[in-house]
């Protein structure tokens, strides 16, 4: 499995490589600079900001000695907040983030796969239209939408929720998590009820009806391992589309995660956070992906690792 | 009373198409220890009739009529929970295809473990005890590490005898086989009929025992019932009804047989002359752990023109491999295949093109083999298009319509589908697009195993007929011995990757010089 692992990773450089490099020119080359503000700066001052991040060198210069700072490790400074480096930015937004993609995930797993489930014991009765018109719903409004919605109820008419914050007032994590897992607990609910209702049509699902097992206990002991197969699949991308995806449910509660640094430093033009971000994120994506094909193989006895 | 009385039986599905009557009122009885055998082609209602009397039936779009007395409970109406408590417990069922029966996520032990886990609240050791002994009985070896296989590590016949310990486990008074033996190879089949048969005995088990081969259960049963199109059309002990078979319909049953040897009109009267085929020193081997498996171990063969040559050995034992190397599908590791003076395994890829001309492939499976989105049409025409066989639309639908005409099939059949047809018309479109291109060399890898008997007979003669009439060369791949009795002037026995007698059919199967040769006839049941 080590080697498996090791085998992806290595893999994944050139994706990586490819992602920096097209990042890095589609940066520079949208108008505008770092220092381009409303108020316009002296010449002078603007040359010599230029000059200390080495913005008057000719592009491809840039682009060499940026990669050979990445190489080392590093990210570099950022443009728009002296004093302050990419990865000093990355490592206090990151936790937030990552903290908030974990509970939607759980929120999206549990909703998910608990409607998928019910929605495949008895397909095409109303058992199955009321989740899964419910998931299209889910998978149709956007997180904008959703969010304020939340808010407006929870947080305004009924007062029950703090509707902004992260971790200063006791329930402010619930809304943003929930408004982040709906969308994708609605996909979960999809690709469960798909998964059990071609597992549960399988020849060995009637073996262990033949044997006297009751459907509860046909599910759980022989029809779970098979049909989530599809939803393990979806899990990596799942996880790196939710680090992504962050930035507006980030935005809408005043979450001090990545994602509102990620949008900002691209209105910004803040080149090396952009950078920074976008291969934190890649990164992430590859990594979840391996760790979602681990898992997938793991579940099936008849797949093995190769690579 | 009986154990299982079935009176008026009936099983209905709802399609789109209007309602099919897949078992029409059916009644029957089942003993204490006796073993009641159901036969019938594909599509009587064999599976159906025993699946609607344990519930298995997906309700709607099935509805079932009648009733089926177990000890007096009458399974179509009871409760789910009455009924829960006797599947499994009292009534066990062996299902054909073992390798989709068992759950492949789920180790064989736990398997065969949960049926007393499930009933009796057996503790897990002593369940596990149960277990390994009962797999000693069905005879599998080494039992402790079979037990924590999954379902795909072991072989055919290893996976049958899974199920069948799975549903003995709870030593149940009535058992339903359907088709256990089907998948297997003769031997395999010979060992687990014996299995049953003995289990049976000791256990003084009821059995009813589903097949569509008509030797398996003159073996097996006391008792059988002939089923066509979901109507009973007779019942009675096996010797009675085989010895002496009232309805035409299990007649033609008993007559599709192939019996005895090649009819003397199909057999070259000299000497052929050889060396239209040569194979000399082919090996081919498969990746494979911890040692690449060596599927065809240095094999060489030769063939005549218009002679018909059987391949016959057990799965696994490299008869596909090696007739699909000659047709290049699977490429030589060692060796070379000869086509009269055309070195097939040299051939760069526009010439095998063209040599694919004079050599064509029916498949085993004609469900699979044929493109579901082609027209029969279509299906036919691509060989002819390929190699450039009609030159306007016109002659190219005549030919099609043609060779149609040839096989069996109407010619305004062309424009439907392959799911529109049944089995054996399938693998006749299989056969005209074989033939489409005038070939002289045909591998027909299994062509006849997927069928019923008739159509297994109708579909034997029209090859017959064709080889016959174009002088067209023929690998017969086979694992059945009487087929390959009726159809090959020659024989060659393959096992393990080597062919380990080849000879002329009568001789080879009087006087078999091999020790496998013997077994697989002495497995062969008549």
């Amino acid at each position: 499995m080590l080697k498996f692992f090791a085998a992806r990773l290595l893999q994944a450089i050139p994706v990586l490589f490819v992602v920096i490099t097209a990042t890095f020119f589609l940066v520079h080359s949208a108008p505008g600079g770092p220092f381009d503000a409303e108020k316009t700066l002296p010449a002078e001052v603007l040359d010599n900001l230029n000059a200390r991040y080495n913005l008057d060198d000719p592009l491809y210069k840039q682009y060499l000695s940026y990669m050979g700072n990445l190489v080392q490790g590093d990210f570099g400074p950022s443009f728009r907040y002296s004093n302050r480096s990419v990865t000093e930015m990355i490592l206090t937004g990151l936790p937030i983030t990552f903290e908030l993609a974990l509970y939607a995930m759980l929120i999206a797993l549990i909703i998910g796969i608990s409607a998928g489930i019910v929605a495949s014991i008895r397909p095409n009765s109303a058992q199955d239209y009321i989740p899964m018109s419910l998931a299209m719903a889910g998978i149709c409004l956007p997180s904008f939408l959703m969010g304020p919605l939340l808010v407006l109820i929870f947080g305004i008419s009924l007062d029950w929720l703090p509707v902004s914050g992260w971790g200063y007032a006791p329930g402010d994590k619930i809304l943003p998590a929930i408004t982040l897992g709906t969308g994708y607990a609605a996909y979960i609910a999809r690709l469960t009820r798909g998964g059990m209702i071609e597992v549960m049509g399988q020849d060995y699902i009637r073996t262990a009806k033949a044997k006297g097992l009751s459907t509860p206990m046909i599910i759980y002991r022989h029809a779970l391992r098979g049909g989530l197969a599809p939803v393990v699949a979806f899990l990596g991308p799942a996880f790196a589309g939710l680090l992504a995806g962050s930035f507006v449910v980030e935005t809408i509660f005043q979450i001090p995660g990545l994602g509102r640094f990620y949008v900002q430093a691209a209105f910004n033009r803040d080149y090396t956070m952009i950078l920074g971000t976008t291969i934190l994120l890649s990164t992430l994506i590859v990594l979840f992906n391996i760790v979602s094909d681990i898992l997938t193989v793991w579940l099936n006895p008849r797949l093995t690792l190769k690579d | 009373m009986s154990l299982l009385e079935v009176s008026a039986l009936n099983v209905d599905f709802n399609t789109r198409g209007g309602v099919i009557n897949a078992v029409n009122s059916l009644s029957f009885t089942v003993e204490r220890g006796e073993t009641l055998g159901i036969v019938g082609e594909s599509g009587s209602g064999k599976t159906v009739c025993c699946n609607a009397l344990m519930r298995l039936l997906p309700i709607p779009p099935a509805t079932i009529k009648g009733r089926a007395l177990f000890e007096g409970v009458d399974l179509l109406t009871s409760s789910e929970s009455r009924l829960r408590s006797i599947r499994g417990r009292h009534i066990g069922m062996i299902f054909q295809d073992p390798m989709t029966a068992l759950n492949p996520f789920m180790r064989i032990g736990q398997q065969i473990m949960e049926p007393l886990q499930l009933h009796y609240k057996t503790p897990k050791d002593l369940a596990r005890k149960r277990a390994l002994a009962l797999l000693q009985e069905v005879g599998i070896d080494k039992p402790e590490q079979r037990m924590d296989c999954y379902a795909h590590e072991l072989s055919g016949g290893m996976r049958q005898r899974v199920m069948i310990a799975m549903a003995l486990i709870t030593e149940p008074d009535l058992l339903i086989a359907d088709e256990p033996t089907t998948a297997l190879d003769v031997t395999t089949q010979a060992q687990i009929l014996a299995l049953l048969n003995e289990l049976q005995q000791r256990r003084n088990i009821a059995m009813i025992f589903i097949s569509h081969d008509l030797h398996v259960i003159k073996q097996i049963a006391t008792r059988v019932l002939v089923l066509q199109k979901g109507c009973m059309v007779e019942q009675g002990h096996c010797a009675k009804v085989f010895g002496a078979p009232q309805h035409e319909y299990t007649q033609s049953l008993l007559n599709a047989i192939p019996k005895g040897e090649k009819p003397t009109r199909y057999r070259h009267e000299q000497a052929l002359a050889p060396n239209f085929l040569t194979i000399t020193n082919a090996s081919i081997s498969f990746a494979g752990k911890p040692t690449p498996h060596l599927a065809v171990n240095d094999v060489s063969l030769s063939l005549a023109r218009g002679e018909i040559l059987g391949l016959v050995g057990e799965s696994g034992c490299g008869k596909t491999s090696l007739a699909q190397s000659v047709v290049r599908l699977v490429d030589l590791e060692e060796g070379e295949v000869k086509l009269q003076n055309k070195l097939v395994t040299s051939l760069n890829k526009k010439a095998l093109r063209l040599a694919r001309k004079d050599m064509q492939m029916i498949f085993q499976d004609p469900f699979a083999s044929l493109n579901p989105r082609m027209s029969i049409f279509e299906i036919i025409a691509e060989p002819l298009k390929l190699h450039d066989l009609a030159k306007t639309k016109h002659s190219l639908s005549e030919k099609v319509l043609a060779l149609m005409c040839e096989v069996g099939l109407e010619a305004n059949w062309a424009h439907k589908y392959p799911h529109q047809f049944s089995g054996g018309q399938r693998q006749r479109v299989a056969i005209a697009r074989a033939i489409a291109v005038e070939p002289q060399l045909i591998i027909a890898d299994e062509p006849v195993s997927a069928l019923d008997v008739t159509i297994q007979a109708q579909i034997l003669k029209l090859l017959l007929d064709l080889c016959w009439q174009y002088n067209i060369s023929m690998i017969f791949i086979s694992h059945d011995l009487a087929v390959v009795r009726y159809v090959a002037d020659r024989i060659a026995v393959m096992q393990k990757g080597q062919i380990v007698e080849l000879g002329n059919t009568e001789a080879l199967l009087k006087n078999p010089q091999h020790h496998y040769t013997q077994t697989l006839l002495a497995a062969r049941l008549s």
